[in-house]
């Protein structure tokens, strides 16, 4: 027993809780928003499940593939994978187990849900890490449409098919991926850059990189301010939902004309807070 | 000055206050009240969820004056809105002037004592509307007793204002260090009685 939660403590690191916590939620969301005309909790429990497993998978296998930049990064040079403290081989099994079994259940419980979180692992791991992230910025694209599968499989579990809700909110989890990513890649440019990892404001300059946040965080909002249109959402919640959108366009309207350390990390923290708590209406509205 | 625990837990419950009273306390108004008092608490929370990201040190800014300004106009606009027809012309006439006369004021030099003048002016009547019009109502039997509570709010955001404004002003009336103490404190009181007092009303 004692070898077992020595094992989970090491491994837990390894899935990134925080990050695949909030992707999981984004999935749960758009299950709910769906508005099934039963609320199964065993499906639900199910989707949790299989949801998390391919996400955790997938980071996993991200963290095996990306160990020799990590370990030159002053940000993850203590990862597990890059410190050495676990084998790299012992990460990759880990790493492929977890998505085995996550995809795996996913397809028994839907192939089309099944489909999309493969799609969302497979864009990812190959597409955005294993081929792009090290030749293009634009390579966060892909990262980018990986974040949002999780809505949209949700959503596509919940209804049997796809509709332009999903559609919609997996763009608003799609935009608002930049605000929260090339800020973060503008406060550790120089990590990134001693590691030779492309991103926009080493490629294109910070004052272009401020400039595609901003309209990104615009176009997260009217994406979800839509999505949210489209499932029903009471005017009470919209309301909320555009305050908070106003407060996102506001940081990005700062961090375009005045820039600055505090702002960049302001808008980094913000963006976080705005997506789970617009997962949280979206909840709390079907409820 | 580093936030302690508590000051962030209460900063906290005042984003949660403030986004309650948005999606479920203004219910059924006015269309304009509802914008109003949405505009006001909307600006509590995005103001709340700031100083907890970034710690009090936001409050250096100097757009926080002019943003705190938007929050007693708002309050006391959809308050008149809402209660006092006769006087809505006028007295959306007076927040339009007075937000551009505090965002004039603080973008460019003025002669003498304008900028602290116009400041006071504007919080003064605002925070006296939001103070009094409840009181008032209350007493006279327009809403329920419990709707008092958002004048004892007025009577707060007026204090919480004053002190924030004056020492944004380089007046302090309090000494900073007492002024960011007591201000996240200060912000859940106040917007705990509002809640509650449209909630009694």
């Amino acid at each position: 027993m004692n070898i077992l939660t020595a094992r989970f403590r090491l491994y837990w690191p390894l899935t990134k809780p925080l990050q695949s916590g909030l992707l999981l939620a984004t999935g749960l969301a758009g299950y709910m928003s769906a508005r099934c005309p039963v609320f199964h909790v065993g499906t639900v429990l199910e989707l949790a499940g299989s949801l998390f497993l391919a996400i955790a998978g997938s980071t996993v296998l991200n963290m095996w593939w990306d160990r020799d930049i990590d370990a030159i990064m002053k940000r993850t040079r203590t990862r597990p994978t890059s410190s050495g403290s676990i084998p790299a081989d012992e990460v990759l099994r880990l790493g492929l187990i977890l998505s085995v079994v996550g995809v795996g259940w996913a397809v028994a419980m839907n192939p089309l849900y099944g489909l999309v979180v493969f799609a969302g692992l497979f864009f990812d791991v190959v597409v955005y890490s294993m081929w792009l992230k090290r030749r293009t910025c634009w390579g966060i694209l892909w990262g980018g449409i990986s974040g949002a599968m999780p809505i949209l499989a949700g959503r596509v579990l919940g209804l049997g098919g796809f509709d332009w809700v999903g559609v919609a909110l997996a763009l608003g989890v799609l935009f608002w991926i930049p605000t929260h990513t090339l800020t973060f890649s503008m406060k550790f440019v120089k990590d990134y850059e001693a590691a030779c990892v492309p991103t926009f404001p080493s490629t294109y300059g910070l004052s272009y990189t401020r400039a595609i946040i901003a309209v990104s965080s615009v176009l997260a909002a009217l994406s979800m301010g839509g999505a949210a249109i489209g499932i029903g959402m009471a005017w009470g919640f919209l309301r909320l939902l555009g305050v908070l959108s106003a407060g996102l366009l506001m940081l990005a309207f700062a961090i375009t004309f005045r820039p600055s350390e505090q702002v960049n990390f302001g808008l980094f923290k913000y963006a976080s807070i705005y997506m789970l708590a617009a997962m949280i209406l979206v909840v709390i509205e079907v409820l | 000055m580093k936030m302690s625990s508590l000051d962030r837990i209460l900063l906290l419950l005042t984003g949660l206050l403030a986004a309650y009273q948005i999606a479920v306390g203004i219910d059924g108004l006015d269309a304009f009240a509802i914008t109003f008092y949405t505009l006001a608490f909307g600006v509590l929370l995005v103001a709340g969820l700031l100083m907890l990201i970034l710690g009090l040190s936001v409050l250096d800014s100097p757009v926080v004056v002019i943003v705190s300004t938007l929050i007693p106009l708002s309050l006391s606009l959809g308050l008149v809105w809402e209660s006092l027809a006769s006087y809505r012309t006028p007295y959306l006439l007076f927040t339009i002037l007075g937000f551009a006369s505090v965002i004039l004021t603080r973008s460019f030099s003025m002669p003498g004592n304008l900028s602290v003048i116009a400041l006071a002016i504007v919080h003064g009547v605002a925070g006296m509307v939001i103070f009094l019009l409840p009181i008032v109502f209350a007493i006279n039997g327009q809403a329920g007793p419990g709707f008092a509570l958002v004048g004892a709010g007025g009577g707060l955001i007026g204090l919480g204002g004053l002190l924030l404004s004056f020492l944004k002003a380089g007046r302090p009336i309090l000494p900073k260090e007492t002024v960011l103490k007591v201000l996240p404190g200060l912000l859940l009181v106040m917007t705990a009685t509002y809640v509650a007092g449209f909630a009694l009303r």
